[in-house]
Parts: structure tokens; C-alpha cells; sequence
């Protein structure tokens, strides 16, 4: 679970790491009062939206007057703001964040995420702060210092010196860099996060060192037990399907092809992906119906694939296993009953009594179910039925 | 022969007498696996699917003398499961449960690497010798003996190879789920010497996915250590990047953990690597043709 820069911002004064001071708006008729109440002569006005990119989408802007803040405010809020990593469509804007201007003397970026092969947090940092990290991965490596901690001893002096040699800071850069990214250690530790990413981390003209960007993930499986983590969802970022897919107990993940999927499994769902692909077609979607597969979660698959206009045809790959494929083709009868499906729906029901399903398929004798022996033979009949080449 | 597991194997279950452990034990049972008793911590004493009780795991091991332990407890204790477990003495522990917090894991598997307790998932269908010994939740049915060691992260595309080798008059020694989390327990380097090892296993079968370098690190061992043919479909070709496709650890996060880079490593390594997952079956049986 993503959170935005202003609530980001909110949790690092928790942990007294420094952050500028701001104030979110979603008016831009409080943008004069936001500004007043900030003071100084120059500010930052910042697109609140789960994606990095924002500056150059625009969604970035220094002012050195209140009429500008408003100005900028007025522009960003309700536009839709495209960069690299909000896809074609972009996202809308909501939300905007006017901070007070830093003078900065310095900047680093550092993070703290999980390193999967040695498994534990590791903490990255590097001296080109305000980079894409991955373009100074690529380019400079030796720029970039990552020092692993193991989570039973905790951010010890040594991983502080580690970095601190490593990106040759100076004596006085040395204890206030150390203090910033013990604290960040020790919010990512207490809230369960996934990836905290501050960049830029600034050090000012009088050598504080301060949060100026902060962008922060969390870890799905921990939300349970981090409440106020989970009062900062916003659900007007996530995609409406996907969001009601889960709340089926559904895994769904909308792509741009025209065959839709429906799967048991999250691995299956992928390999039905990649099979779809193999002989030519494009998958319109992921979705894993769970291990259950029963009428009710079938029926609200048909639902949400048959939302997208795209989608020509279903491909329904079930491999069943504790459940048996004659209790799954019923469930899929069922379904068909509760939402009415009127493009070819292929079924492919492979695993115990998969014999008994097919009859009971081909035996309720509806005239847009095809069914399929195995996975590639499904595959095949889906993309051609999307095409029209199957009657 | 087989790894790990075989029909002597005695398992207890931790979250024996919930609704998950208790149909699970009992279609284990059935397949034939020694199930000696379970853990529910305050039912101790009682009788569950006609076998013992323990409120502890150390009072279940001195009574049943069992080495594994299938874990089904709730998310939020599986952490504390297996280090119980770690701490008994177990030697193996099969973690079922799905959606444990990755920072629980990393403390807990630290902890068993420590007692010297292998782990298997979280997040994953278990582990089973074929018409010997299931310790998971893989339909039994459709794992038939035969020359094939199988490492999987996914569930259902286990079951799918598994099946597509059977239907090839093949079929398996021991199939292994390592799961679909950002932390697992036994991975592809630690099974593949097992496998490598078993005079049984004629191929091995690796299905992996998106995220995550596990198959990189597979890649590089095979070179060095495995001479027996290696056969890898990787799932989620045709992934977004960003998304994560319903396991937790499967995202592709910027440029790495694809399923291309993974597919050219093993190719590379002269793994038989194939791009559907169709065509499993089909090429195991044509690489053990070749060998012959």
C-alpha cells in the first residue's frame, strides 16, 4: 500500500525526522491562507499523487508569491497529471501540497527497502540526490553505497559509519546524516514498510539535514496491525476494478489486450497470460479466482472482465485440485445464470474428474461455451474465438 | 529415493484443529502421510482426527518423536509458529499460511537458519513425495511416482506440470511449492543439490516467476554444480511492470526481476527453458528421450 508525500511527510515528524513545513489543500481557495500561514518568500507547490515523475509532468512548482501559489494551485488541482510512471492516462489531482522553500546547500538521496537475497532492509544511499535512482544505478554504480542491517541487532554505529565513509561526507555532515537515517531505519522497522525513499534528501545552508521529497510503501500483509497506516488509503488512486475484485477475495490486474482470463492461482493466471500471448493473442487482464472457483466468485469475474470493452472472448482456466472440475463446471453454470455472458466463453477444466465436468458442460448445451482439453488447446480456441475464426 | 519426505516421515500440525488444518490433515491422512498429532495451544489433551493434542510443540515432538510440522495458524502468528517450532527441534517446517508480514519472516527464518530447521514457504502448497507422504494442500491425486524432481513458486502451476508429466508417462519424485513471498524458506539452491543428489530424480523441473532474483541465483549454481538436465518455465512474461500479479513477491521493480532476464540466465546455463507453460510436459519427456 502506496501513501502520498504530504501523509509521508505527516509519519517522518512522528519519528522527529525533519521535514519542510507544508500544508495540504484541496482548494485552491486556501491556497492565499496556506501560503500566509508559511510564510517566508518563496514556496513549493507539489501534486499529491502516487507516482514520481511529477516535476516534469508539471505537477512540480517553485513561487515566490501568494497570488502565484494560488495561481499554481488553481492549474494543478483536477488536472491530469501524466509521467512515467502513472501510465498513458495519467492520474487526476486531488490533492496539492504547499510547502515553505528550503535553501539547500546539498543533496542525497537515501532508502530503506527489503533485499530480498540477503533478507533483510537494506539502506541505499547515494551523494546524487534528485536522480532517478535506477538511471545513477546504471551509470555511476560506484556512487551508490548500500549497507544491510540485520533486523535482530538493529542500526548499529558501524552501518552509520558505513555510509557515512562511503559517500565521503564531511566531519560536520557526518553525525546529523547518521541520526536522519537511523530514524528513517527505525520508522520503516515500527511500520511495517516495504520501501521509504527520501529524494531529495537536503542538507541546508545552516547543515541541517531535511526530508524535501518522501515517498513510502507499505507492506499489504502488516496493514492488519498498522491502523494509522491504514486511515491514509486513499482508494481514488487504486483502479476501481481492482479494488472491487479484492473485495471478493479476487486478484485482478487489468492489462490491454481482448482475452479475458479467469484462473485459479496467481501463478496459473500468469502462465494463462504467457500461453495466451505464445500463440498470438493478448491477454486483457489478470485474475485469480482463488482456490475455491465457487458460482458466486465466478459470477463476479464474469462481472469485472466484462467490464472492459476490450474483451472479445473469456478464457476460463481452472486446474482443480481439492475442489473437483464437476463441482467447478456446475459453479460455472450457475454463474452464467447470475450474469449474462454473451461472448464465447472457453472452458478448459483440467485435474480430478475432469472427465464428468466436460459432459456436464457439453450436456447443459450453451451455445457460446467452448470447451478446451488442456491449456494450450484453451488458449488457442480463446484467441481464435476473440478474433471470430471459431464458431 | 525422493528428498525430504518419504512414508516415514512423522508430521505434527500447528493449527491442527481450525478449519484449514483440520480438512487439510485429514486429506493428508488419506494420501497416506504419518500425521502423528497437532499443536492448538489451550486444546492440549484432546483427541482431533483420532491423534493427540499438544498445547506446545515441544510436548508434540517428546510424545510423537515427529521432525516436520505443517503450519496453518493464522497470519499474524506464523512467525511465532515457526519459531516454536525452530526451538522444539524441528527439522523441517512446511509454512502453508499466506500473508504472513514480510518483516515477521525475516526475523523467523533468521531464527530457524539458527536452530538449523529448514523452512518451506510461507505462502505455498507444501511439499510432496509422490504416493509416499503430502505435507501440504496439493491435490494428491494427480502426483504420480516416477523420474521428475519438481521446484515450484506457484501452487497451481505445480499441479499443471506435475499433471503434464503424468499424462506423458512420466512421473514425479518429490514436487516442492518454495511459495510466492518476498522471504521463502528452501529455494531452488538449496533443493537442486538435494534432487542432484537423489539417484531417482532422472530432470528437474524449476516453474518460477516475476520478482526477485531467485532464478539468477538458480542460474549460476546449475552452472557450477548440477549435471542433471534442468527444464524452467517462468511465469509472467506478459506482466505490467510495477503490478504485482497476486503473490506478494511477484512484481517486477524497475528493470529487474523480469521473466526475460530470468528465461536468459538459465538459457544460458543450457537450463531447457520453455516459453509456454503448455509445453512442460512435452519437453521433459524429450530431454529424458535424448539422454537415453
Amino acid at each position: 500500500m502506496n501513501i502520498h508525500e504530504y501523509q509521508a511527510k505527516e509519519l517522518l515528524k512522528k519519528f522527529n525526522i525533519p521535514t519542510p513545513r507544508g500544508v495540504v489543500i484541496e482548494s485552491s481557495s486556501k491556497a492565499k491562507d496556506a501560503a500566509l500561514s508559511l510564510g517566508g518568500d518563496i514556496w513549493v507547490v507539489k501534486a499529491q499523487i502516487h507516482a514520481g515523475g511529477r516535476g516534469l509532468g508539471g505537477g512540480v512548482k517553485v513561487v515566490k508569491t501568494p497570488k502565484e501559489v494560488v495561481e499554481a494551485s488553481e492549474k494543478m488541482l483536477g488536472m491530469t497529471l501524466v509521467t512515467h510512471q502513472t501510465g498513458p492516462k495519467g492520474k487526476v489531482v486531488e490533492k496539492v501540497y504547499i510547502e515553505e522553500g528550503v535553501d539547500i546547500a546539498r543533496e542525497f538521496y537515501l532508502a530503506v527497502v527489503l533485499d530480498r537475497a540477503k533478507e533483510m532492509p537494506v539502506i541505499i544511499a547515494s551523494t546524487e540526490g534528485g536522480m532517478e535512482i535506477e538511471n545513477v544505478a546504471a551509470a555511476t554504480p560506484e556512487k551508490i553505497i548500500k549497507v544491510a542491517v540485520d533486523p535482530s541487532i538493529g542500526f548499529q554505529g558501524f552501518h552509520g559509519r558505513a555510509l557515512a565513509f562511503g559517500l565521503k561526507l564531511s566531519k560536520e555532515e557526518m553525525a546529523p546524516f547518521i541520526k536522519f537515517a537511523s530514524k528513517l531505519y527505525t520508522l520503516y522497522m515500527e511500520k511495517d514498510a516495504e520501501l521509504i525513499e527520501i529524494n531529495p534528501l537536503v542538507k541546508t545552508g545552516s547543515g541541517e539535514f531535511i526530508a524535501l521529497d518522501a515517498k513510502m510503501g507499505f507492506d499489504d500483509s502488516a496493514i492488519f496491525r498498522q491502523k494509522d497506516i491504514e486511515n491514509m488509503r486513499d482508494l481514488s488512486e487504486e483502479d476501481p476494478a481492482e479494488l472491487e475484485a479484492s473485495e471478493y477475495g479476487l486478484s485482478y490486474v487489468k492489462l490491454d489486450g481482448y482475452v479475458g482470463c479467469m484462473v485459479n492461482g496467481a501463478g496459473l493466471a500468469m502462465g494463462t497470460m504467457d500461453t495466451i500471448n505464445y500463440v498470438g493473442g493478448e491477454p486483457a487482464n489478470f485474475l485469480d479466482v482463488g482456490g475455491g472457483a465457487n458460482p458466486q466468485s465466478v459470477a463476479k469475474g464474469f462481472e469485472i472482465i466484462l467490464k472492459d470493452p476490450n474483451v472479445k472472448s473469456i478464457f476460463v482456466n481452472i486446474f482443480g485440485g481439492i475442489v473437483r472440475c464437476d463441482r467447478i463446471a456446475n459453479g460455472i453454470l450457475e454463474a452464467t445464470k447470475m450474469v449474462k455472458v454473451d461472448i464465447p466463453v472457453v472452458v478448459r477444466l483440467d485435474g480430478t474428474n475432469s472427465k464428468e465436468a466436460a459432459e456436464i458442460l457439453r450436456d447443459a448445451n450453451i451455445s457460446n461455451i467452448i470447451t478446451a482439453s488442456d491449456l494450450e488447446d484453451g488458449a488457442r480456441k480463446a484467441v481464435k474465438a476473440a478474433k471470430g475464426e471459431l464458431k | 529415493m525422493s528428498i525430504l519426505v518419504n512414508k516415514d516421515t512423522k508430521v505434527i500440525v500447528q493449527g491442527f484443529t481450525g478449519k484449514e488444518g483440520t480438512f487439510h490433515s485429514s486429506q493428508c491422512i488419506e494420501y497416506g502421510t504419518k500425521i502423528v498429532g497437532g499443536v492448538t495451544p489451550g486444546k492440549g489433551g484432546q483427541t482431533h482426527l483420532n491423534l493427540p493434542v499438544f498445547d506446545s510443540v515441544i510436548d508434540a515432538v517428546k510424545s510423537t518423536n515427529a521432525t516436520v510440522s505443517m503450519i496453518f495458524v493464522p497470519p499474524a502468528f506464523v512467525a511465532d509458529a515457526v519459531m516454536e517450532a525452530a526451538e522444539a527441534g524441528i527439522e523441517l517446517c512446511v509454512i502453508i499460511t499466506e500473508g504472513a508480514p514480510v518483516k515477521d519472516m525475516q526475523v523467523a527464518k533468521a531464527y530457524a537458519i539458527k536452530k538449523g530447521m529448514k523452512t518451506i514457504g510461507p505462502n505455498c502448497p507444501g511439499i510432496i513425495t509422490a504416493q509416499e507422504c503430502k505435507i501440504g494442500i496439493m491435490p494428491g491425486v494427480i502426483f504420480k511416482k516416477g523420474p521428475v524432481g519438481l521446484i515450484s513458486k506457484s501452487g497451481t502451476l505445480t499441479y499443471e506440470g506435475a499433471n503434464q508429466i503424468v499424462n506423458e508417462g512420466l512421473g514425479i519424485t518429490t514436487a516442492v511449492g518454495i511459495g510466492g513471498d518476498p522471504i521463502i524458506g528452501l529455494s531452488y539452491k538449496e533443493l537442486l543439490p538435494m534432487f542432484e543428489a537423489d539417484h531417482e530424480t532422472k530432470a528437474i523441473v524449476m516453474i518460477g516467476e516475476i520478482g526477485g532474483d531467485l532464478e539468477i541465483e538458480a542460474a549460476k549454481f546449475i552452472k557450477e554444480k548440477i549435471t542433471k538436465p534442468v527444464i524452467a518455465f517462468i511465469a509472467g512474461q506478459s506482466a505490467p511492470k510495477g503490478k504485482r500479479m497476486g503473490h506478494a513477491g511477484a512484481i517486477v521493480s524497475g528493470n529487474s526481476g523480469t521473466a526475460a532476464e530470468k528465461m536468459k540466465a538459465l538459457e544460458e546455463v543450457g537450463v531447457h527453458v520453455v516459453i509456454s507453460p503448455a509445453d512442460i510436459g512435452k519437453k521433459v519427456l524429450s530431454v529424458l528421450k535424448d539422454r537415453v
